[in-house]
């Protein structure tokens, strides 16, 4: 069970950027499209190191993923990044017949995702991506959890067939896995060992939970956390798993409800283990402009939200509660929602 | 009349890829036309009038040669590549592809059908010989073709040349002009663009629709050498697609698009220039009098044997 510590503060683009150049080191056929916002995305680290492997499309997303496409079916194994809004879903007819249906080896690279965008504002916030991406059939679609795992996972969708997209952020967020931490695609990760519930979380809030969990503990609540960064293909054992042995759940991303990493593992446990679940993320609205900080605790994503989710878990499976009730009564905390949005 | 009482007959003849005179592609264009009649009456749904529109021009591509391809060995790879960004037009790709060897030619009476290679909009998973990629969400082809063209010309720096076939309909579609955009950007000499302009889409006449109109002016600002021709007359097309070889051999450093002036429906009489013809397909009585125009030798009515 690895042991986690705070390494720093770096953001997910930066390890996006890093993957690529060491994919680009690996595979003289990886190729780079850019939309103009190179520096932002961070594949500017990849077009100044492979210059003639990297193509500018300016601001043109539908055609960047298309031109992806043709580069994939002449041998490339082309990555076209953007920010989540731009890359998931202005294209996301592009993504759905040229990319999938024509099953291309094209990678797709979202950033700006999550609420911790920051002073952009709504229009910027990526919160929806997830639930459009993992729709699509063929589709490999990771969240990973902070800097050194981003640079994992995108040389991971790089060196296996198929679409595939990775989801990262813009702020600096905690840093806290190793060269060493185990990564693989497709298997979610147990951070932390615990029975009495488990937390699935993804990209930056799996530092929240780790965080929930030290703080569950001081109540002898002993939580498991599982970093489920891949979220097509799911790892079902893994789930369903904490699931039996834990019987509560909370899911936590940096994402909308609907539709989301927690609704995946929803439609998991709905089959195979239906306990109760907490979810936390965005609860159905659209962000907006302000700090980081300031916006993840406006919209509910710290530890603190998913600490009080926890407790509301447990207390639902102890009741056997079918969750149809508000619960107000968690000390210093705001209301939630007992039917998790 | 049902179409089991239509006698339908495909003929076996596949024909060869080699330069030709133009009046040696009348022949070859009828039998494509034949065979898209056929396929959709069996089919009993998909597009008529397009295919039929964009026949000549086909028959000139495939087999004038112009593209270099191997039907035994279809993923070769010194081939040219052809993107048929109209997806709806398939059945005309269908049947070209079959007539060139590509794939049996009795497939062509399994269009549209359940567990079929030859899907109602092309899907590269049935793994058709001679389908390069899945289309018919319109716009996306064209980008695609832009795609392979780049990598052939600035990764590979090979001497392929990409081959791709948009409507006029299509270029309503903004995504097409980003397409064109990176065409020219890139210098794309390798890139033959073909618009099938048949002035017809489902709605009606494109200038009443949407106009796309002036092409030829659009195209140049955007970088292209414009080509332009009547996409029936064999000469003009032959000529265009010499040009276009010559343009990609001399490095021109722009992407070549010619303007095919065709007609909807173009060889069957009650179909030409009928705008509704664009999505439904004839009915046996249609198909019957259609095939007696285009001499097929086959059709015939017949009653069939009672089970």
């Amino acid at each position: 069970m690895p042991e986690f510590k705070l390494l720093g503060q770096k953001p997910t683009r930066q390890g996006f950027g890093e993957g690529l150049v060491v994919l680009g080191e690996r595979y003289e056929n990886v190729v780079v499209l850019g939309g103009d916002i190179t520096e932002s995305v961070m594949t500017s680290l990849f077009r100044d190191r492979f210059p003639d492997r990297f193509f500018s499309i300016g601001v043109a997303e539908q055609n960047a993923t298309t031109i992806a496409v043709g580069l994939a079916l002449s041998g490339k194994i082309p990555f076209f990044a953007s920010y989540g809004t731009f890359c998931a879903f202005r294209n996301a007819d592009q993504l759905r017949i040229s990319v999938c249906y024509n099953f291309v080896n094209v990678k797709i690279g979202g950033g700006h995702a999550g609420i911790s965008v920051g002073p952009d504002g709504a229009t910027h916030q990526a919160l929806e991506e997830i639930a459009v991406i993992r729709t699509l059939p063929n589709m490999t679609l990771v969240v990973p959890c902070d800097y050194m795992e981003t640079k994992k996972a995108t040389i991971a969708i790089g060196e296996i067939w198929g679409p595939a997209y990775v989801r990262f952020g813009r702020a600096s967020v905690p840093w806290f896995t190793t060269e060493e931490t185990p990564f693989q695609l497709g298997r979610a990760e147990i951070f932390r060992e615990g029975n009495d519930v488990a937390i699935i979380a993804c990209g930056s809030m799996v530092w929240q939970a780790l965080l929930a969990a030290d703080e569950l503990a001081k109540r002898g609540i002993s939580a498991r956390v599982i970093n489920n960064h891949t979220i097509k293909p799911m790892d079902i054992e893994t789930i369903v798993t904490a699931a039996r042995e834990c019987g509560a759940v909370v899911t936590a991303e940096e994402h909308q409800i609907h539709g989301g990493m927690g609704s995946a593992v929803a439609e998991v446990l709905a089959k195979n283990c239906p306990v109760p679940i907490e979810f936390v993320g965005v609860r159905d609205t659209f962000g907006g402009s302000g700090d980081p900080d300031e916006l993840l605790e406006k919209f509910g994503l710290t530890w603190r939200q998913i600490y009080a989710a926890a407790l509301v878990a447990i207390e639902r499976r102890d009741k056997g509660s079918t969750g149809l009730r508000r619960v107000t009564d968690v000390p210093g905390i705001h209301s939630l929602d007992g039917r998790g949005g | 009349m049902k179409v089991e009482n239509l006698r339908i007959v495909f003929s076996p003849t596949v024909y060869e890829n080699r330069r030709r005179r133009p009046e040696e592609f009348a022949e070859i264009a009828r039998e494509i036309r034949r065979d898209i009649i056929k396929m959709l009456v069996l089919a009993g749904s998909g597009h008529s009038g397009g295919p039929l529109g964009c026949a000549d021009i086909h028959a000139v591509l495939f087999f004038g040669g112009y593209m270099r391809y191997r039907p035994k060995e279809p993923w070769w790879v010194g081939r040219d590549r052809y993107v048929l960004s109209a997806g709806h037009l398939c059945p005309v790709l269908y049947a070209t592809l079959a007539r060139a060897g590509f794939f049996p030619i009795e497939e062509l009476r399994t269009l549209r059908k359940f567990g079929s290679r030859l899907q109602g909009h092309p899907g590269r998973d049935m793994g058709l010989p001679g389908i390069e990629t899945s289309t018919a969400s319109l716009g996306q082809g064209i980008s695609i073709a832009v795609g392979m063209a780049l990598s052939d010309k600035w990764l590979d720096r090979n001497d392929r040349r990409v081959f791709a076939l948009t409507g006029d309909g299509e270029l309503q579609e903004g995504s097409v002009w980003e397409a064109a955009m990176a065409a020219a950007h890139y210098r794309l000499d390798n890139l033959c663009w073909i618009v099938d302009n048949n002035d017809c889409q489902i709605d009606g006449r494109v200038h009443d629709v949407m106009s796309i109109y002036p092409l030829d002016k659009k195209f140049d600002a955007f970088g292209f050498a414009v080509l332009e021709c009547d996409g029936h007359n064999y000469a003009e097309l032959m000529a265009c697609f010499d040009q276009f070889l010559e343009n990609h051999r001399r490095s021109i450093g722009k992407p070549t698009v010619i303007i095919a002036h065709t007609k909807m429906g173009r060889g069957v009489s009650f179909m030409e220039d009928d705008y509704r013809w664009h999505g439904k397909p004839p009915t046996p009585e249609q198909a019957l009098k259609a095939l007696q125009e285009l001499e097929d030798p086959y059709i015939a009515v017949i009653e069939p044997i009672e089970a």
